[in-house]
């Protein structure tokens, strides 16, 4: 059947400065470029691109660019090019559309209508760079009242406290499984987390036995596939999470296909070479709360009770009650994961089109914890879009205890958000399991790429910390004080519990 | 919750004066001379308020709250009598004494109550403050034109807008001896002409003086919110007071833990202790971080016992303590002790974030515990019944 999709990129190449030197067509898993000896010239199959700008940005000469083909039907609002390239695509295969990333519809980003409050006179600004300005974030249940015995010298503390997790930046590494990405991909965010004082998290895909040693900086999952969870799993970790949902795909489950379960990876997910990895839409044994509070007791049982459990969810419609539910059941972290958040695959209406904006669902969900009194309990993590470290300061000043970084952590590997995670040809290096990509992400450069960002961005919050006349990262979490809203409904500006600029 | 004019921000951006005097023998003296050593730090304040708080003022009515109640209007007045008629054993009701004075304008009505709790209403488990409280939180947050600005035992707040030497002496504070004042001159920047706004803010017989901006201010609120306190007078003050019987009355913490909370330790200076000590101040940060008073603030609390001093922990407000043969000091000026009493022999600076406490003698002994029954035995062990 003949093809009616159009390329969705084309590519310049500007021909004066190209050298023939064919990093392009070496760089180019998806058999774009490739160079004609006898013509001594490179040419192009623009319908296989998917502008991952890796040629462009390795292009020595900068002879490359690739943009959006500008090709257009008559100008329509409701069908455009994206709409009719779906359903060419559909109507040729019968399939369901897929993607990867997060969802990139434009529903309002409130991070974007948020502004931040700053000292003038009557409370002076601190300087970071002279002044001390704490980061450190506990994550973990906390009492409602400490009960201290003994006195001077013999004081003691006599309630028992819950374990808790140490981040020395209140930003870590979202689950992204083994699978998904290439090994190098999780040992880069394994070191970086180490190094910077926070934690990665292993996502669905179990733990690679060489990562074991990073286990005082791992979150390891337990979600609806249980792959790789075994004893030495749940010990390699510093805390336990139990994957309900994620944003890009809420109410649905996982599938890895075949081709990338190497040997490898056969082994830590604990299936046969070759077999496609199915995570149920549920855990099969959670069809309801009392079932989610069995399983949080069952890993605080074989964990010896010394390592928080966190229970993630999608941000949906009603997930402030739901969260309630499940700080009632005993999970010491909350993790909301928004409609943003990214996914190795996902179908693209699910992505695009169920959860709700991670902003409304955190500031739903601490308005809630906080009316019922149960705030303390459990600590809130989210997830889904985070970008900089001023949207980290804004979700930190609406309730979050910290946020999980996916995209941005990957975008600091070299991730374009090409969204084409899904066909394993992942020109980084990151979302594939083809050795010869693979080997692109140096884990010692990953690593440091990392640490460098999550620098940058603890230097930025402090600064925008130090400007509030703050100088502990708890003085603003939940301070909604220090935010106004900008161009938001009376109703938007209730819900995140905020004034608007000016009031 | 009192009219008037006010403007809708929760917060009270201020500089101020403050200061607290002591006799820890527990012999008393009027609110006089803390109406000349307030005066003299008249720069630090505008004239849009003014307040004291004298500790062992209503010795004939020490077994009663004595409620100090600000109204609009008479009609105010009566509901929130037969309010406090409901609730109460309403033992006394009377016109708080005044003297005109030139710079205080358009007073509300003043009013105090002597009242004892009716037992049936004060359920067990939580106890008579809780439920002095609630009248307290109820009154203020829903009842029109009317406010209550103390509450405690054998101790008044005296409160309103002017300069702090002409509310004095409009209230008459040179006429009530006690053994403890303290008193604030207020320079805010908003909440013109709202007496209830002025300080000592006051619950149950804890009271605060504050000069500063509590930064965190949002999130202390929210985090007292989910024990029952409403924030109703818009001032970040009023989060101190609140705190401090919390942590204090509620949770039982000692003064010393309070101030642990209210300005901690850095995590590097946590990590120096040693082990039982060092999980101790984690603890009490991991717990109450919510509480962390974070900004500028230099701050006198008192209850019948004790007064302490505190200022943020990077001290960015001043404050000074001194020390008089039985007299303790606490002012954000040293000027105003020399000014009223020739004998202050020691003076000193404390370090941001740590508490100075003057504490009756009897009770010192002890292990501090809040609490009316132990501060009215000590009160009769000093002589003051």
């Amino acid at each position: 059947m003949k093809s009616y999709l159009l390329p969705e990129f084309v590519i310049d190449r500007d021909d004066f400065r190209c050298i023939r030197c064919e990093v392009c067509v070496r760089q180019c898993a998806n058999d774009v470029h490739w160079y004609d000896e006898e013509d001594d010239a490179c040419y192009l199959d623009e319908t296989k691109c998917v502008g991952c700008q890796r040629c462009a940005t390795l292009c020595p000469t900068s002879a490359l660019t690739v943009r959006r083909n500008p090709a257009s039907n008559p100008d329509n609002a409701n069908w455009t090019m994206d709409v009719l390239m779906n359903i060419y695509k559909q109507a040729e295969t019968g399939g369901v559309l897929l993607t990867g990333m997060g969802c990139d519809r434009d529903y309002p980003i409130y991070w974007d209508r948020m502004v931040l409050d700053a000292s003038q006179v009557t409370n002076p600004s601190i300087d970071p760079l002279r002044e001390p300005m704490e980061l450190r974030t506990y994550l973990g249940a906390k009492p409602d009242a400490l009960e201290i015995k003994g006195e001077g010298a013999n004081q003691r503390v006599k309630t028992r406290m819950a374990p808790q997790l140490k981040l020395e930046i209140p930003v870590m590494f979202s689950a992204i499984s083994y699978g998904a990405v290439s090994f190098n991909t999780c040992e880069s965010l394994a070191r970086a987390a180490t190094e910077a004082g926070t934690y990665w998290n292993t996502g669905e895909g179990g733990l690679h036995s060489k990562l074991y040693k990073y286990k005082d900086h791992t979150i390891c999952q337990v979600a609806s596939g249980r792959f790789g969870v075994h004893a030495d799993y749940l010990e390699a970790a510093a805390a336990l999470e139990i994957k309900i949902g994620q944003g890009a795909k809420p109410g649905i489950g996982g599938h890895l296909p075949g081709e990338k379960v190497s040997a490898e990876i056969s082994r830590t997910r604990m299936i046969p070479k070759g077999t496609d990895a199915l995570s149920p839409a549920p855990h099969h044994d959670i069809y309801s709360i009392e079932d989610l509070s069995q399983l949080i007791y069952a890993l605080k049982e074989a964990s010896h009770w010394v390592k928080p459990v966190s229970v993630k969810i999608a941000a949906v419609h009603n997930s402030a009650a739901i969260a309630s539910g499940i700080v009632r059941a005993g999970a010491d972290i909350v993790v909301l994961d928004g409609i943003r958040g990214g996914t190795g695959a996902a179908p693209t209406m699910i992505r695009d089109n169920v959860g709700i904006p991670i902003e409304l669902a955190l500031a739903a969900a601490d308005t809630r914890l906080r009316a019922e009194g149960i705030r303390n309990r459990a600590s809130v993590v989210v997830a889904g879009g985070i970008r900089s470290s001023a949207d980290v300061v804004k979700a930190i000043a609406l309730g979050a205890d910290a946020c999980y970084i996916g995209t941005a952590a990957l975008v600091g590997m070299g991730c374009h958000v090409c969204q084409k995670c899904y066909t394993g040809k992942c020109n980084w290096g990151i979302a594939t399991q083809d050795p010869y990509l693979a080997k692109r992400l140096n884990p010692d450069i990953g690593a440091r790429r990392l640490t460098n960002l999550l620098r940058g961005w603890s230097h930025e919050i402090q600064e925008m910390l130090g400007g509030m006349g703050i100088n502990a990262i708890e003085s603003l979490r939940g301070n909604r004080q220090r935010l106004r809203g900008v161009g938001l409904s009376r109703e938007e500006l209730d819900i995140l519990g905020i004034k608007h600029a000016g009031e | 919750m009192l009219r008037g004019v006010r403007f809708p921000d929760d917060k009270d951006f201020s500089g101020c004066s403050i200061f607290g005097m002591m006799n820890v023998k527990g012999d008393i003296f009027t609110g006089e001379p803390l109406i000349r050593a307030i005066a003299n730090m008249k720069e630090r304040s505008n004239g849009l308020g003014g307040g004291f708080a004298g500790y062992g003022i209503y010795p004939d009515m020490a077994d009663l709250f004595c409620f100090h109640m600000m109204y609009d209007d008479d009609g105010a007045r009566q509901q929130v009598e037969e309010y406090l008629a409901s609730n109460f054993s309403v033992e006394g009701a009377e016109i708080i004494p005044t003297r005109p004075c030139e710079g205080v304008a358009d007073p509300p009505l003043l009013w105090r109550y002597f009242l004892d709790p009716r037992p049936g209403l004060v359920p067990e488990e939580s106890g008579v403050d809780d439920f002095v409280v609630r009248v307290v939180m109820h009154i203020n947050a829903s009842m029109d034109g009317a406010f209550v600005f103390s509450s405690g035992k054998n101790m008044g707040v005296f409160k309103g807008v002017g300069y702090p030497e002409d509310i004095g002496t409009f209230f008459q504070v040179d006429e009530y001896p006690g053994y403890i004042w303290v008193a604030h001159g207020r320079f805010p920047t908003n909440t013109q002409g709202w007496w209830g706004g002025a300080h000592p803010f006051n619950i149950l017989d804890w009271s605060v003086v504050h000069n500063g901006e509590i930064s965190s201010y949002g999130i202390n609120r929210r985090y007292l919110e989910m024990y029952g306190y409403n924030c109703t007078l818009q001032t970040d003050t009023e989060v101190l007071a609140y705190a401090v019987d919390l942590l204090i009355r509620r949770h039982g913490l000692s003064i010393e833990e309070m101030s642990l909370v209210l300005a901690a330790p850095l995590w590097t200076d946590i990590e120096r202790e040693k082990p039982p000590r060092r999980e101790l101040l984690t603890a009490l940060r991991q717990t109450y971080g919510s509480l962390l008073m974070n900004g500028p603030f230099s701050i006198i609390v008192a209850n019948l016992n004790q007064m302490i001093g505190l200022t943020d922990r990077i001290r960015l407000r001043p404050l000074v303590a001194g020390e008089s043969g039985p007299i303790r000091y606490i002012s954000s000026e040293e000027a105003p002790m020399h000014l009223i009493d020739d004998g202050v022999t020691k003076t000193w600076i404390p370090r941001g974030g740590e508490p100075i406490v003057a504490e009756l003698e009897t009770r010192a002994k002890g292990k501090a515990a809040a609490g009316v029954k132990a501060a009215k035995t000590c009160m009769e062990e000093v002589g003051i019944s």
